[in-house]
């Protein structure tokens, strides 16, 4: 594999005449097409403001330019494997791919070539267990810690109890959205609430048979799993079946303003999780505002600033911009190679002190990564949909998910990967 | 001036049958397989690999397969996506059963699974035709998906319904897996294109692709003149699976790596692979080649100068790009209804008389 790569870098070059600068390469393999581009665009704006900051306002990070070679994916598994290898070669530090799909495809294939893959909330979930998954980070919490939060939230609105009740959980027919069915069929046994099951295919457009099927069953509350054009049709359908939007919540990648808006006011009340804070009651819109906008470098058209999936984009810039200051703190210099900036995002120490400095406070809970630790603290926020002033309102505190009942599903699933693939553990 | 037939004399039968009966023609067709086997391996990169070559050499096998049912047979299929899906499946499940097989075999068993289920599914096309034989393999793709969705026994029972090629081995050299190199991914699936496209042209030659022929020409006729339907149809559908589940065990366990049922087998595939047959060309091995070649590549290609070259926005690229492939395959449709196959024979027949066309 890396005797091919000088070969890469000279076809890499050929095929795409990319300046090859000593930089900072962090390629952002996003979707602005297809049914998932709502969800996508402003994910991907998000992800490259935040680095266009870094570069107009610091010169980058500790003086080396980031680049953010941008490629689509229309969230195609085909397509990413033709981004993956056409970026890796510029020596890609890390890969966000925000696809789940890509992501099972990429596992194998990063940890062959060495480059760091990170998740925020997304990919497999057992990537967590960083004793088995070498260069998969998914901190600060992934699809299993999301189902742990909304079902304390749902018990919490029920009273402390979740006994007799029914939850009934729309998914996303895919790898993504049957990820939370083991850890919810473990909470239903534990709590005594029933499950019912309600897939959506690819892309989702089509719902009517399953909010039939909620109307004739009548669950308590509905929990969303949804990604796309799937979401604005869900929360319709709900709308229509007049379904009590409080008691209907999306997990984080279910809850953008580009899914509710189209429901208009009716939307209000709808809940969804979310690890990090929304709005631009930030410090960092400031210069986001002053450096990238008013010099008209924004990427896409600019108009997602401060949304909630903006604001993931841009949280996650920052974990891997904070990884590479790691590094380069680590190893002291400041051109790193992805292995270095594995060993960054291995001993990455996210605090409140440094969130503050760099002008998010509150924004996330703090971050201290192990060896074995790639998960996080998996915890997050409840968001309720105010459609009046289009805006999302705190609806809780940090809930932290239940870990007496994911740990054991992750070392499970982990073992199992490690024993299909011949890994031994680390750490130890 | 090329390709003409004055001088080349066949003093045998067998000589007079070849595949390229014209001395110029065969000594392409040479040309390019020494190209393909010796030099191509030689230049390639995961790059090339994994972008270019695998899928196009992939997509061509499941081409020649569905040329095989709609151009030769004239069964029309709207299946082939779930078909290749029973490949991938039936080889992930071979893979984790049986792990010391080799996969070249697997890969064959997988195909002849997918032969099997193409055969059950091909039991309509001897009472209807048509459009009402393309519902009924509708039928199937949707059926196929949602099987492999539904039952866990078929994904292993994993958390996630993903199936994850592991890493198998021919003569100790990695196949799939992320070891794999991309010259043994190149070879791989080029030794499985080679035999695959050796037998269709040679089974279209003989009495099974006659009667094949019959059938679609009219099958009334073909019944009067003693040609089976029963077993020309179903031969036509596990012909076509059994190459279908060869492409489809392929770009599960060397192209991608890692599947899910409903993207990577979904009802575009099915799509996707028919307007390669249709814009190659009906009833042509060739044309299974040069349709592949035309919706892999120039996709590809279009990225590559849009984005790469040209550095538009990703987004207006991608756009663009729909509609130049779309305006393209409605312009070769308009110059040529026959694909790009008769294309290939026009300027054949043209680069004959070249440079005297009187």
């Amino acid at each position: 594999m890396k005797k091919t790569f000088t070969a890469l870098v000279a076809a890499a070059m050929t095929l795409t005449t990319a300046p090859a600068f000593a930089e900072l390469v962090v390629p952002n393999l996003s979707y602005r097409t297809g049914p998932y581009a709502a969800n996508g665009i402003p994910y991907a704006d998000g992800f490259n403001d935040y680095f266009t900051l870094l570069n107009e306002r610091d010169g980058g990070i500790g003086g080396e330019m980031v680049r953010v070679p941008e490629c689509e994916t229309a969230y195609n598994t085909e397509k990413g494997v033709e981004c993956y290898e056409s970026t890796k070669g510029d020596g890609a530090l890390a890969y966000n791919p925000l696809s789940t799909g890509i992501t099972y495809q990429l596992i194998p294939k990063v940890t062959a070539d060495g480059h760091v893959l990170y998740t925020p909330g997304y990919g497999r979930t057992s990537a967590a267990n960083g004793k088995v998954f070498e260069w998969v980070f998914n901190y600060p919490a992934n699809y299993w810690d999301g189902a742990s939060i909304i079902e304390q939230y749902l018990m919490g609105k029920a009273g402390g109890s979740l006994e007799g009740k029914k939850i009934a959980l729309v998914y996303h027919n895919s790898a993504y959205g049957k990820e939370p069915i083991r850890t919810l069929q473990e909470l239903a046994k534990r709590d005594g609430f029933e499950l019912e099951l309600l897939p959506v295919d690819h892309p989702g457009q089509e719902q009517k048979s399953q909010w039939l099927q909620v109307r004739r069953s009548k669950p308590d509350f509905v929990i969303m799993y949804g990604w796309g054009v799937m979401n604005q049709v869900a929360i319709q359908e709900a709308v229509n079946i007049r379904f009590p939007m409080e008691n209907f919540v999306g997990i984080w990648w279910s809850g953008s303003e580009n899914d509710v808006r189209s429901a208009g006011d009716k939307a209000d009340g709808y809940t969804t999780v979310s690890f990090h804070g929304t709005g631009m009651d930030f410090p960092v819109y400031g210069d986001i505002q002053k450096y990238v906008i008013d010099a008209g470098k924004a990427a896409g058209a600019g108009d997602e600033v401060g949304t909630m999936l903006y604001s993931r984009g841009m949280y996650a810039a920052m974990i891997i911009s904070e990884a590479i200051r790691k590094a380069q703190e680590i190893h002291g210099h400041s051109a790193v190679t992805p292995a270095e900036v594995r060993d960054g995002f291995e001993q990455l120490d996210l605090t409140e002190a440094r969130l503050n400095e760099l002008g998010l406070p509150n924004f996330a809970q703090p971050i201290q990564a192990t060896c074995a630790d790639h998960g996080g603290p998996g915890s997050g926020l409840m968001y309720k949909w105010n459609a009046a002033d289009g805006k999302w309102d705190a609806a809780s505190d940090w809930i932290s998910a239940d870990s007496s009942v994911i740990d054991p599903l992750i070392a499970e699933d982990s073992a199992a990967f490690a024993k299909e693939n011949n890994i031994a553990e680390r750490c130890n | 001036m090329f390709y003409r037939e004055a001088g080349d004399f066949k003093t045998s039968y067998r000589e007079d049958s070849q595949t390229f009966p014209i001395k110029f023609d065969r000594l392409r067709y040479y040309v390019v397989l020494a190209i393909a086997f010796g030099v191509v391996p030689l230049l390639i990169n995961d790059y090339w690999a994994n972008a270019v070559a695998v899928p196009f050499l992939i997509y061509a096998i499941a081409a020649i397969g569905l040329n095989i049912l709609v151009g030769y047979a004239g069964q029309v299929s709207l299946g082939t996506g779930g078909f290749m899906a029973v490949g991938a499946y039936a080889v992930y499940k071979l893979m984790t059963a049986f792990p010391e097989v080799s996969i070249f075999i697997h890969v064959l068993l997988a195909g002849g699974i997918t032969a099997a289920v193409g055969v059950l599914f091909g039991l309509p096309s001897l009472r209807i035709k048509g459009f009402y034989l393309a519902v009924a393999t509708l039928a199937a793709q949707f059926f196929l998906v949602w099987l492999f969705n539904k039952v866990p026994w078929f994904y292993n029972y994993s958390a996630s319904g993903q199936i994850n090629a592991p890493e198998r081995t021919v003569f100790g050299v990695f196949v799939t897996g992320a070891q794999t190199s991309a010259m043994a991914k190149y070879m791989f699936c080029l030794v499985m294109l080679t035999i695959v496209a050796l037998v269709a042209r040679n089974l279209t030659r003989g009495t099974v692709g006659r009667k094949w022929m019959a059938i679609r020409d009219m099958d009334i006729a073909a019944e009067i003149i003693g040609v089976n339907p029963l077993t020309t149809k179903l031969s036509a559908f596990a012909v076509s699976s059994f190459f279908i589940g060869i492409a489809g065990a392929l770009f599960f366990a060397v192209y991608l790596g890692a599947a899910e049922v409903g993207e990577a087998f979904g009802i575009q595939k099915s799509f996707l692979i028919l307007f390669m047959v249709i814009i190659g060309g009906l009833g042509s091995i060739f044309g299974s080649f040069a349709g592949a070649a035309f919706l892999v590549l120039l996709p590809v290609f279009l990225k590559n100068v849009l984005v790469g070259t040209l550095g538009w926005p990703t987004d207006l690229a991608a756009h663009i790009e729909l509609m130049i492939v779309g305006g393209l395959i409605v312009t070769f449709l308009i110059a040529e209804p026959h694909g790009l196959a008769q294309l290939w024979r026009v300027a054949k027949e043209k680069l004959r008389l070249w440079p005297f066309p009187h």
